[in-house]
């Protein structure tokens, strides 16, 4: 993976809306046949990262390469990237097949290729048989496809994506995200996806940038952004995470000791204490499923600590429990597949939680 | 709910029918009535200022055999054609800078702004034109006393240019707004993924933005060309009565020769030639018409 040669580059990139400043020197390369994705909340520059890789967007300073070359000066025509509208963009004055053979008029291949190619790259997007239908008449599910086929035929070095699944229902959106991560991976093109939904993020993505307030937070693979998340916003942006209150005893180049509440004295591996600083008090973060119940006559060999439950949350193939922990007023919520012969415990009772240090990250 | 269906919808009929009567009896009165009057006429004899019931097609023969009423007629025509094409040509750029440059939040100010030569009457401002294009006018006399011309111009006014000119200038709103309607109903991120599969802003507005609004285009068409072929006050007063349109020859017949049944005649007769321009103009930008909006 990271033997790829890089396709774009930020060089310190910055973006003034008047007064506004919508991107803060945003630096990073996103490779060559990678599907990245740009995460984050509304209003947190990602579109406007995004519209400045298609040439929709200039910038105020700083550099954006595609493919080792400057885009300052080239337009939007000219970029080897092509887009998927979130609104899908397709013009409603043509068939199917206008739409996506649209970019071709330059081509210099017979009106017969042509129509070939759009027959194939309709097929590819499974929609072999649609091109005399009237764009208008088409599903949202229809139209993604048909916005597809159209950037794809084109064979950019980029695909760009804003938000491609937020206007699917549920079942269409999961659908597609698997359709999508196939398509990259037989078209080998570089896809760059905005959006602000974190699991679609994880699911689909190789690396992910998470954005907040026009900077990057973080830029890493899906793993090691939910388990090592740099800082708490990311933490908290991306799945459910506990955070503990806890002090830090000391701190060296193996790693740090700290009193967590409810938890006690832990140690945490050099990499588990990120080094930034937010300036906050510090806690300890621990996601839902690290944790978990010992059930009456069972054992463990993991630390443990003594908790009381507080909520009980039915999820059908999971349960979600809210657990007082170490006699203090901290909660922590762990999941728990609902396996047969596991029962549902009840408010109440009290129970042992086990823990394992090696989960737990340090924000400070 | 227990009450019969029947006469649940027989009273709602009823009300229904005293409701649109007011309207209808208006329509009836003011629309149908003269236009069945202008038929019949047309086919009846006229002449010294009164219609007698004796059937004859004589109007007809008169006014499409005629060199002089053929001679208006294309008048007319060109005029119309003129104006229509000088008056879209106008309106479209004026329509397009609205929609695409002028801020969301002022473009209420700017229609509004579009709309102020309405504020006067239509008599007044054909006038105005008279007075800058007339021999001894704005135009002749401003550049008689810098001393770029001698004598004043004479291709400038009384000719189908000035009935051009003056027309266009009227109708100018008309076309604008619905141009303007269909600019607006565009969704912006089709210009930018024109642009994103390779062309140029001209390229992408010649291929998404003009057919786009090509229904606003139609509208503006038909809104400025069917009212001008039957203007009569400006070929009065800018073509100084030399340059009579088919409406002055009805005016003619019609108040001053007093042959209603000849001046019906024309009418019917310019009446049939704007509807098949019409329907024409329609029938060939059908394709921009179908689909919804």
């Amino acid at each position: 993976m990271t033997d790829k040669p890089t396709m774009i580059e930020f060089r310190d990139v910055h973006k003034y809306y008047g007064d506004y400043h919508a991107l803060r020197g945003i630096s990073a390369t996103i490779r060559a046949g990678e599907f990245f994705s740009l995460l984050g909340p509304s209003g947190c520059g990602k579109t406007t990262l995004l519209r400045t890789i298609a040439g929709f967007e200039g910038i105020s300073s700083g550099a954006v390469l595609i493919d080792s070359k400057d885009m300052a000066d080239v337009p939007a025509n000219k970029r080897p990237t092509n887009m998927v509208f979130q609104s899908y963009a397709i013009f409603p004055h043509m068939s199917v097949a206008e739409n996506v053979g649209f970019g071709l008029r330059r081509d210099p291949r017979s009106k017969a290729d042509k129509a070939k190619a759009v027959e194939e790259a309709l097929e590819m997007v499974g929609l072999k048989g649609y091109g005399t239908r009237a764009a208008h008449a088409l599903s949202g599910g229809q139209r993604q496809r048909v916005a597809l086929a159209r950037a794809l035929i084109l064979k950019p070095k980029v695909l760009l994506l804003d938000e491609p699944l937020s206007a699917l229902d549920k079942k269409m959106r999961e659908h597609m995200q698997v359709e999508l991560i196939k398509l990259q991976r037989q078209v080998g093109i570089t896809f760059v996806l905005v959006t602000h939904d974190q699991e679609e993020a994880l699911v689909m993505s190789d690396r992910i940038a998470v954005m907040f307030e026009g900077e990057i937070a973080q830029l890493a693979d899906p793993e090691t952004l939910y388990r090592r998340p740099a800082t708490r916003k990311v933490a908290d942006f991306i799945g459910t995470m506990n955070f503990i209150p806890c002090t830090v005893l000391s701190e060296s180049d193996s790693g740090c000791e700290v009193e967590a509440k409810g938890l006690g004295r832990v140690h945490l591996d050099p990499g588990q204490c990120p080094p930034l600083r937010g300036g906050a008090d510090p806690v300890v973060g621990l996601r839902p499923e690290t944790l978990t119940l010992v059930y009456p006559g069972q054992t463990t060999t993991e630390r443990t600590t003594p908790g009381v439950i507080d909520e009980v949350i039915y999820f059908g193939d999971m349960t979600y429990y809210d657990v007082y922990i170490g006699g203090t007023d901290i909660e922590v919520r762990l999941s728990m597949r609902n396996v047969p012969g596991r029962p549902i415990l009840e408010v109440g009772a009290k129970v042992d939680v086990a823990w394992s240090p090696t989960a737990l990250v340090l924000f400070r | 709910m227990a009450q019969s269906k029947g006469s649940g919808l027989d009273r709602e009929a009823r009300s229904g029918l005293a409701m649109v009567s007011p309207t209808l009896i208006y329509g009836m009165l003011l629309l149908a009535a003269p236009l069945a009057t202008v038929l019949i006429y047309s086919v009846l004899t006229g002449g010294g200022g009164t219609v007698t019931w004796d059937f004859t097609w004589d109007n007809y023969v008169t006014v499409w055999t005629g060199d002089v009423y053929r001679a208006i007629m294309l008048r007319s025509l060109t005029v119309a054609f003129g104006v229509t094409l000088v008056t879209v040509l106008i309106a479209y750029p004026i329509a397009y800078f609205v929609s695409f440059h002028v801020e969301p939040s002022k473009k209420s100010l700017w229609l509004f702004l579009i709309t102020i030569p309405f504020w006067t009457s239509y008599l007044i401002r054909v006038f105005l034109w008279k007075v800058i294009l007339g021999y001894n006018g704005v135009i002749n006399s401003g550049l008689m006393s810098v001393g770029i011309i001698d004598e004043p111009l004479q291709w400038i006014n009384y000719n189908v240019g000035a009935l051009i000119t003056t027309l266009a200038h009227a109708y100018a709103p008309f076309a604008i707004l619905p141009i303007f309607v269909a600019l607006e109903k565009i969704d912006r991120s089709l210009l930018e993924a024109g642009q994103d599969l390779g062309e140029s802003k001209l390229r992408t507005f010649w291929r998404v933005t003009l057919p786009l609004s090509m229904p606003g285009v139609i509208a503006a068409v038909l809104i400025v060309f069917i009212p001008t072929i039957g203007d009569y006050v400006t070929p009065d007063l800018i073509g100084g009565g030399r340059l009579p349109m088919i409406a002055n020859m009805m005016e003619v017949q019609m108040l001053k020769i007093n042959n209603r049944a000849l001046g019906s005649a024309i009418a019917v007769s310019a009446m049939i030639i704007v509807a098949l321009i019409a329907v024409a103009f329609v029938l060939m930008n059908r394709r921009f018409l179908r689909g919804p909006k």
